[in-house]
């Protein structure tokens, strides 16, 4: 039985002259949360870009389920959903179509899962205008919906609850909760820490 | 043990379903394809302005030609192979910046390489999408262009086949180019640089087409070789566009 599980070894990054990873490493299994902290400028969005497989380390690996992800990036990115500082979002299509498109692309989706989503999140009453016209926090609730529809074990989000109220910070805590519970891994670059509904989170800071 | 990619029971905290829908299957490459697809179309009819610019642009090009060279048809009839090619490729290439620049900033582009489906595919699907949105449409505009320089009504169905077979190489190649340029803040320049020299070939089979069909001459062998350019583009410039692309996320 293959268990879901990510392991980063000995990561070094470097951006020009920059050496912005210097060494991470940490090893997270089914149900495990990691908070990725540090000052402005630490490398937290470059460490979850390098996760993802989108920037090339100089030195280190990442493995899943024990392998490095290299090998076999599609079957790597098929359990893997990434959330950046910008929810992926059209803005001259819908919040319902962005989704429709978003998720499609990756998986089949009925339209009641979409809808329901989408009425999670608090969009039921605005999924339907164009995304150009929908708040920054409204946005991100949109993105939220996504990340719930996708369904993959490997969760890595940067800044989730930038832009959102009181309670859509409680929805991503309440998501990501789920998402541990059901033996899924998430990891998150946070400035303000995570909601308190999510426990046993476990802490790596990146020094400036 | 996790409940990942096993049917449904992870959604029903998000669904809430008790029909035993949503089963988390993986969509086919066909689908993703089709969808992304499907998503460049609809949202270009969303901006409608961004859509006409290119086909704007041809019309007038060509239109100035009989304004500022002579009225004469007999030397209009020579110039127009030249000139229906020349604003095709311009007006191609006003377009071409769109194609990926938009993807790029909302950050499309990144959940497509990171979708697990072939970024090949979807950087055709990409392509398709430009052509259908401004190679056909040029295609269709070119008789008109033809007939204000002078060209015989015989002459039209070939000139509509070879822009329309021609302005598919055009798209791939662009796409190359586009794509390259990604991480440039005013590529425009850049990009036409890279496109022209690339699109020599095109122009010269496509202008040499529509000067046969012209004259009334056999055009099979320009067009021939038109489609066996697109062909070679369809084969590799997707490849080559998804290359760069993660190039520039990186």
């Amino acid at each position: 039985m293959l268990d879901e599980r990510l392991e980063v070894e000995n990561l070094h990054l470097w951006r020009g002259e920059r050496h912005v990873l210097r060494g991470v490493r940490f090893a997270l299994g089914g149900g495990g949360c990691l908070e990725v902290t540090g000052p402005n400028g630490s490398g937290k969005t470059s460490l979850l870009r390098t996760l993802c497989g989108l920037m090339y380390p100089e030195e280190g690996q990442v493995l899943w389920k024990g392998e490095n992800v290299r090998r076999d990036l599609p079957a790597f990115h098929a359990a893997l959903a990434y959330l950046g500082h910008e929810p992926p979002l059209k803005a001259d299509l819908s919040a319902r179509e962005n989704l429709r498109f978003w998720i499609g692309i990756r998986r089949r989706v009925a339209a009641a899962d979409l809808d329901a989503a989408l009425e999670r999140v608090g969009g039921g009453g605005w999924c339907d205008r164009l995304v150009r016209t929908l708040s920054a926090g409204q946005r991100r609730r949109v993105a939220l919906a996504g990340l719930a529809l996708l369904v993959v074990p490997l969760w890595i989000l940067d800044e989730p609850t930038t832009n959102l109220d009181t309670e859509g910070q409680q929805l991503v805590g309440s998501l990501i909760a789920e998402q541990l519970a059901r033996g899924g891994l998430v990891i998150a670059a946070v400035h303000h820490g995570l909601p308190a509904t999510v426990r046993d989170v476990r802490r790596l800071e990146l020094p400036p | 043990m996790s409940t990942f990619g096993a049917p449904a029971a992870a959604l029903t905290s998000v669904a809430a379903t008790d029909d035993g829908a949503g089963v988390t299957a993986t969509a086919s490459a066909l689908d993703a394809t089709r969808l992304a697809l499907l998503r460049d179309l609809k949202h270009a009819f969303r901006k409608r302005g961004q859509l006409v610019q290119p086909l704007a642009f041809f019309a007038l090009v060509t239109m100035l030609f009989p304004l500022a060279v002579s009225p004469e048809l007999s030397r209009l009839r020579e110039m127009a192979p030249g000139v229906i090619w020349v604003a095709a490729l311009l007006a191609s290439l006003l377009a071409l910046e769109f194609l990926f620049r938009d993807d790029a900033y909302d950050g499309t582009l990144e959940q497509y390489a990171l979708s697990g489906q072939s970024l090949t595919s979807l950087m055709f699907a990409k392509t398709a999408a430009h052509w259908l949105l401004t190679g056909l449409p040029l295609a269709l505009m070119a008789p008109l262009a033809a007939l204000s320089l002078g060209a015989p009504s015989a002459s039209l169905p070939g000139i509509v086949g070879s822009v329309a077979v021609g302005s598919v190489a055009l798209s791939l190649i662009g796409s190359i180019g586009a794509a390259l340029t990604l991480g440039m803040k005013r590529s425009g320049a850049l990009l036409s640089l890279l496109t022209l020299p690339l699109s020599l070939p095109v122009l010269i089979f496509g202008a040499r087409a529509t000067q046969l069909a012209i004259s009334g001459g056999p055009l099979l062998a320009p067009l021939e070789l038109l489609g066996a350019l697109a062909v070679l583009g369809v084969t590799l410039a997707p490849l080559a566009a998804a290359a760069a692309v993660r190039i520039s996320l990186e």
